[in-house]
């Protein structure tokens, strides 16, 4: 079985990262497994950890009081969920549950960010990465906004 | 390998391999110039979505030059006018066009019904080529309505199955609600021989497929990008985060290709209703390489 920061340095997002910054950060993380529509984050409840999932797929979701809950991404593995733990307030934004049976890393967000306050140089390392992962998302959301099939013609 | 295509299980559309190679020269042996247009009948017709028709059509006397995927034809609709419409399948001589309803001549031709006649001029424009992909693998990206030209592409694919490498169909739509050819997709995507990856905008938890942008299946679509040719067709906005997610990928740009549909008029390079640049689309396009395509797509339609 492989450990967590091997894992780790298999995930996309932590690419190039030196073994000994693998290491500080897996020691903040413990293997997760979701079944089929387990949920993985409450909107509104406290961000206390980010996700690095390995497997499966996960639907963010915004909870509708006409529609019910609206699915508005689906991410998987390579992918990253949670940003809400970063910044105050620390609370969830969206809802997120696993639309498949789901493997992830857990990394316990208030372990994280004690060590990117005591080592600036990573905690530079990590909003850099999330700074991508933002921008990544913002440009998506963007898109989806400009509603591009709405009106497109034959 | 050529395998058969599944036959729909609802519809008249049924799907069958577009001819390969160079376009037969059509007997024009009336005279009639590219500007009058052939008399058709519609043999089937199609409610695909609630404001979109795919109609089939068959000459009543004598039938335009056989099309070739990628190409589109003005249809009229008698008293109303004319409208480009881009071919979504050619089978047996039934000629296949799916139409939005967007105006009084798209409205006109989806309320059109079995036995009415329509004008056709064409075909026009460049086509996809896919046999210029030979060998290579074969990236399709449909936004929207974009799924009908891409179609065609589809069954020449899969009736020449062994003639190229992995072949991948990517579908972006606003909701699962208003995905075209549904049955057809689903179709495609229990074959082995072809990966299909579907995602909307917004979606109700019931919906298994992916929800983002259609840019997101690109990064992780399963091509060589040393190999790969791409082909792209939707909104303009959507073709271009489509096009640059396939270059992020590392394939080269000439091995892209976009069909840009501004408003044809003529259709023969005469009136300059559709000029890009220094493109009349009508002829030069709709089907353009990337290289040609990137300065043009800053221009506003007029």
């Amino acid at each position: 079985m492989r450990s967590i920061p091997e894992l780790l340095g298999e995930h996309p997002f932590f690419a190039d990262l030196p073994d000994e910054t693998l290491e500080l950060i897996a020691a903040c993380g413990r293997n997760v497994h979701f079944d089929q529509d387990a949920r993985l984050i409450t909107a509104n409840a406290p961000a206390d950890v980010f996700y690095v999932l390995r497997r499966g797929k996960v639907a963010v979701e915004v909870d509708t009081p006409q529609r019910g809950p609206l699915v508005i991404e689906t991410i998987g593995p390579g992918d990253l969920l949670g940003v809400s733990w970063l910044l105050p307030p620390y609370r969830w934004t969206f809802g997120a549950r696993a639309a498949e049976a789901t493997g992830a890393i857990a990394v316990d967000a208030a372990c994280l960010r004690a060590k990117c306050d005591d080592d600036p140089a990573l905690g530079y390392e990590m909003f850099k990465r999330f700074a991508g992962l933002v921008r990544d998302r913002l440009q998506a959301t963007r898109l989806q906004l400009v509603d591009v099939y709405g009106n497109d013609e034959p | 390998m050529t395998s058969p295509e599944p036959s729909l299980p609802a519809g008249p559309i049924t799907s069958g391999p577009i001819p390969a190679g160079p376009i037969p020269a059509g007997p024009i042996t009336s005279g009639l110039g590219p500007m009058t247009p052939r008399m058709y009948r519609v043999v089937s017709r199609r409610e695909d979505l609630g404001d979109t028709v795919t109609l089939g059509l068959v000459p009543v006397g004598e039938a335009c030059p056989d099309p070739s995927s990628g190409q589109f034809n003005m249809l009229w609709a008698f008293g109303v006018g004319e409208a480009p419409i881009s071919l979504s399948g050619f089978e047996n001589g039934v000629l296949s066009h799916t139409v939005r309803r967007v105006g009084a001549v798209t409205g006109a031709l989806c309320s059109a019904t079995i036995g009415d006649q329509i004008g056709v001029r064409g075909p026009f424009g460049t086509g996809w080529n896919l046999s210029r992909a030979a060998g290579r693998d074969i990236l399709m990206i449909a936004g929207g309505l974009g799924i009908a030209p891409i179609r065609p592409i589809v069954i020449e694919l899969l009736a020449h199955r062994a003639d190229y490498g992995r072949a991948v169909l990517l579908i972006g739509a606003r909701t699962p609600d208003s995905l075209l050819y549904r049955d057809q997709l689903e179709a495609w995507r229990g074959r082995f021989d072809m990966e299909v990856e579907i995602t909307v905008d917004a979606a109700s938890p019931v919906w298994r497929g992916e929800v983002g942008v259609v840019t997101r299946l690109v990064e992780r679509a399963p091509i060589d990008p040393d190999n790969a040719t791409a082909f792209v067709c939707g909104p303009e906005v959507m073709m271009r985060f489509a096009a640059q997610s396939v270059l992020d990928r590392g394939v080269d740009p000439a091995e892209v290709w976009l069909s840009l549909e501004r408003n044809m008029h003529c259709a023969v390079g005469h009136c300059g209703r559709c000029q890009l640049g220094s493109l009349f689309l009508c002829k030069d396009g709709p089907v353009v390489s990337w290289p040609r395509a990137e300065p043009l797509l800053r221009v506003r339609e007029r």
